[in-house]
Order: structure tokens, then sequence, then C-alpha cells
């Protein structure tokens, strides 16, 4: 018989995993070079007064 | 990079509008909070006008400070940063505008429904049901154009500042749906249709994510991109911020129990609002991190470049209060804390520190931009106001946090014999001192706000051209 904690136990856990794949593909080497073009994004386009 | 859009096209109208209306808001809702803060060291302030009544202005300082002063401010960084850094223009400029006016409309209701008593009785959610519709109505408009200027983007990514927003946008929108579902029962009244313990928790619920997402997530969204602009260099781990996003967003949304310890909420689930606040600590920390690690190799633009301090030392108080939150939201901590001006201090902390210091440091770095003159009329007034507000909000919080740790030990004190040691009245008495400490530290921080009113006012009022109208121009960080 399955208990409701259990299944609550299983999301919690679920989570957990998910919460440590997003840090893995964050930091992954792959994502690197993309991250890097991103963070430029607030820092382009300085023709506001040139 | 890519061909850019050149700033003509972009709808800075929108922002401008929402730039002048933060800082007119602000000294509002500041002096709002000044006034209240004196009625509570001099009683007589009230002058026995029911309207002035602290009851009816302290919700209106509130929603003045926070949707008012705080939602401008949001509204015109959201707009500003999702143009820039999608690099396309507004979506839908007609909508846009009707959220500028949908909102100012919003604010005048407030002004005039709450002095007038009219109110639910939920605190940050005060307004009554035609008022929440129109915000409603207000807030889907804005989330509209914000959506839809991000899916035009000429851009790959969807830069993390916008992550933030989406996410404010978002979940202010369910926050402010559920918590106010009522029945009205006629114009100026209705009830809630929540009950008991469970509106309670509804209402915390709210409340607990009005400061995680409307206080936390929307201005970290204005740290990630005025930071590194003002810094002219790129956030310190773009990877971090990711983490940062999703373990914040996931971790703020069950934090609402803590307001409710010792009540009649069940008790796991007030272990569980604690649990979670403390593990709250990890990605608030990881953010100012994040934010002030940006600097790191160029810490000398801190001595040079007065909104940068704003910048920097607004997340050092986004530090302070995030760690003073997690300790208090602990059922030992909270037991002295609660129902005491501590509280009132850990806001302030936060509501004066982070999120009004972030504010201002954006509207001085976007003002130039906005109304294309090279630089503040003045980078004196800005190191004065600087100085100024950080003095208020060092001696507004170090007064509530003696008057609070004071008030909680003389409640808690009993006799031999199982007797209270103090009467209520005796801890009011003992207070007085701080309250006007208080009101000393509100006062400094409203003048810098009346400052900075008086530099914009010189800014745009300056000669459009981009060389000689500056007495000593602003470091605007930006290579030349």
């Amino acid at each position: 018989m399955m208990d409701i904690n259990i299944v609550r136990g299983i999301i919690t856990l679920l989570l957990m995993l998910l919460f440590v794949g997003i840090c893995i593909w964050a930091y992954s080497s792959a994502r690197k070079a993309d991250f890097e073009q991103a963070s430029r994004l607030p820092l382009e386009q300085e023709n506001d007064h040139e | 990079m890519t061909a850019t859009p050149s700033t003509a096209s972009y709808n800075y109208k929108v922002v401008q509008q929402f730039s002048i209306m933060t800082v007119v808001w602000g000294i509002v809702g500041m002096a709002v909070g000044l006034l209240i803060a004196a009625q509570l060291a001099w009683p007589l302030l009230n002058f026995d006008i029911a309207w002035l009544s602290y009851g009816r202005l302290r919700p209106l300082h509130t929603n003045a400070v926070i949707f008012a002063f705080g939602g401008c401010a949001l509204f015109a960084t959201s707009y500003f940063i999702v143009q820039r850094t999608c690099q396309v223009p507004l979506a839908f400029p007609k909508l846009a505008a009707f959220t500028f006016w949908g909102w100012q409309l919003v604010i005048l209701l407030a002004a005039i429904t709450l002095p007038l008593g009219i109110t639910q009785s939920k605190e940050y959610a005060e307004l009554e049901w035609p008022i929440d519709l129109l915000i409603t109505i207000v807030w889907v408009s804005y989330a509209v154009v914000y959506f839809t200027t991000i899916a035009r983007r000429k851009v790959k990514h969807i830069y993390v500042a916008n992550w933030f927003f989406a996410a404010y946008i978002l979940t202010i929108a369910v926050l402010h749906i559920f918590n106010n579902l009522s029945i009205p029962v006629s114009l100026t009244k209705s009830y809630v249709i929540w009950s008991g313990t469970v509106d309670a928790m509804v209402q915390w619920w709210y409340g607990h994510n009005a400061v995680g997402f409307f206080l936390t997530a929307g201005f970290l969204g204005i740290m990630y991109y005025f930071v590194p602009k003002q810094a002219d260099r790129p956030i310190y781990s773009y990877r971090l911020s990711i983490v940062h996003f999703w373990a914040l967003i996931s971790i703020y949304m069950w934090a609402g129990p803590h307001h409710l310890h010792y009540t009649a909420l069940p008790d796991w689930a007030q272990s569980l609002g604690m649990v979670f606040s403390l593990m709250l600590l990890a990605p608030s920390w990881g953010g100012m991190i994040n934010g002030i690690m940006t600097l790191s190799g160029a810490w000398h633009k801190l001595r040079t470049d007065p909104i940068l301090k704003f910048l920097i030392v607004s997340l050092s108080f986004y530090g302070m209060s995030t760690f003073e939150g997690p300790m208090m939201s602990i059922k030992t901590v909270n037991a002295l804390s609660h129902y005491t001006d501590w509280t009132i201090g850990h806001v302030h902390s936060g509501a004066l520190g982070w999120v009004a210091f972030i504010t201002i440091g954006a509207i001085y770095a976007l003002i130039p931009k906005l109304f294309d003159k090279a630089a503040m009329y003045s980078s004196k007034l800005i190191d004065i106001h600087f100085w100024i507000a950080t003095v208020g909000v060092v001696l507004y919080i170090c007064s509530m946090w003696a008057a609070g740790v004071m008030q909680g030990l003389m409640w808690r004190a009993v006799n031999d014999d199982g007797t209270l040691t103090y009467s209520f009245v005796e801890a009011l008495h003992s207070t007085y001192p701080y309250y006007v400490v208080r009101f000393i530290g509100g006062l400094l921080f409203l003048s810098g706000m009346l400052i900075m009113a008086y530099n914009i006012y010189k800014t745009i009022s300056s000669k459009p051209t981009v060389t000689g109208n500056s007495v000593q121009p602003a470091y605007t960080g930006e290579s030349a």
C-alpha cells in the first residue's frame, strides 16, 4: 500500500535532483561560451552619446 | 555584435514617466512615513482628525512606498532593461502608456480611499475590490507588454535580469488574484472568501512573497543590469546568477508561515516556514556575493562614482537583512522579536537600505540616458545624498533594534510569583526616545530624496548639449 508520505518523499527527492541538475547544467563547460556571451548583454551598444 | 536599433527607436517616454514618478511617490510615501513616525513619538500630531490617524495613514505609507515608489521603479527599470538587453523597442507602446496611467490611477485611488478608512484589512493588500480589479487589468497589460518584447528579441539569450523581472511579474499576478478573492457587498466593502487560519496563511503567503518577488526578485533584476553597467564589467558569475535565480524563486514561495509563529497555524506549517526561511540565506547571499564581486579588480571605482556607491551599499544592506530575516524566523528568536519594533527595523533595513538604495542608484544612472544628457547635474549632490541616506538608515535600524529587543525583554519579564514585571505602557514609555531617533533617521532619508529631486530637476532642465552644462559631471561608468 502506497502511503501519501512516500509520495511526498519522492516529490521532495525529485525536486532536489532537479535542482542538482540545474547546477550541473549551469556549470557544464558546454554552456561556458553561451553564458559569457549572455553576460555581456548589458555592456553592449554603448552608442548613447558617442 | 548584431546591428542594434539606435537610441531613438527605443520607447523611452514611458520609462521617463515612471522614473520621474518614482522620485515623486518616493517623496510622498516617505513623507507620510515620517509623519506617522512623528505621531508615534508625539501622539498629538494626529490632530484628532480621523483621516490623519495612524491606523489610516500607516497603510497609505506602506502602499505608497512599496507600490507607488517601488512599483514605478520596477516599471521604469524593467521597461528600460528589457528593451536594451533584447535590443528591440517595447512592444505595444499604447498598452505600455496605459500601464503608466492605470498605475497612477491605482495610486491616486489608494491615496483617497485609505485615509477615508476604506480597507480590506489585509496587510499590504488593503485596497478594496474595485481597485484590485484595476490593478489586475494593469498588471496583465504589463505582462503582455513585457513578455511580447522578450518574444520579439533580436538576441539569442534572455539576459538574467529579465528572468527575475519575468518571475516577479508572473508571481505578483498569482499572489494578487488569490489573496484578494472576495465577495463584494457594496462598492466600498467586500469580504474575503478565505476565513480564519486559512485566511491568515493565504495572507502571509501573499505578504511574504510580496517581499520575495516584488521587493526582492524585481530589484535583483535591477541589480543584475545596473551593477555590471555602472561598473562597466560583466556580472561576476553568470552561472551563479542562474543557480541564484532558480534557488531563490523555488524557496521563497514557502517562507510565509514564519509570520505566524505561535499562532493558530499548525505547528508543522510553522516549522516548514522556518526551515525554508533558513534555507533562503544561501541564494540570498549567493546573489549578494555575485553583485559585489562584480567589482572585483575595480574597487577603485567606488571612490569616484557615488552612483556605484548606492548600488554596492544596497547589496551590503541586502546581505544584512537577508541574514537577519532567517535568524528572526527561528522560532526561539521570533519569540523575542515578534510584535516588537525589531520587525520594523528589519523591514526598513531591507526597504530603505536595499530597495530604496538600489532604486536611487538605478534612477541616477537612468536619468541622463533617458533625457539625453552627458551626466547628472551634480555628482557632489549624489555623494551628499548617499551619506545623508546612509546615516538616516543606520539611525533608523539601530534605534528600532534597540527598541525591539528592549520591548521583547520587558514583555516577557516575570516576577518570582509569575506575574508580569512590566505593564505594556511601561514598555511603550521606554520606547519614546527610540521613536525620536527613528524620526531623525527618517527625516535624513527624506532630505536625501529632496536633494535627489533637485538634482534631477536641474539635470533635465539643463541645455540638451552633451558637454558644458554640468557643474561637475557624475561619473557614468561608461568608457568614452
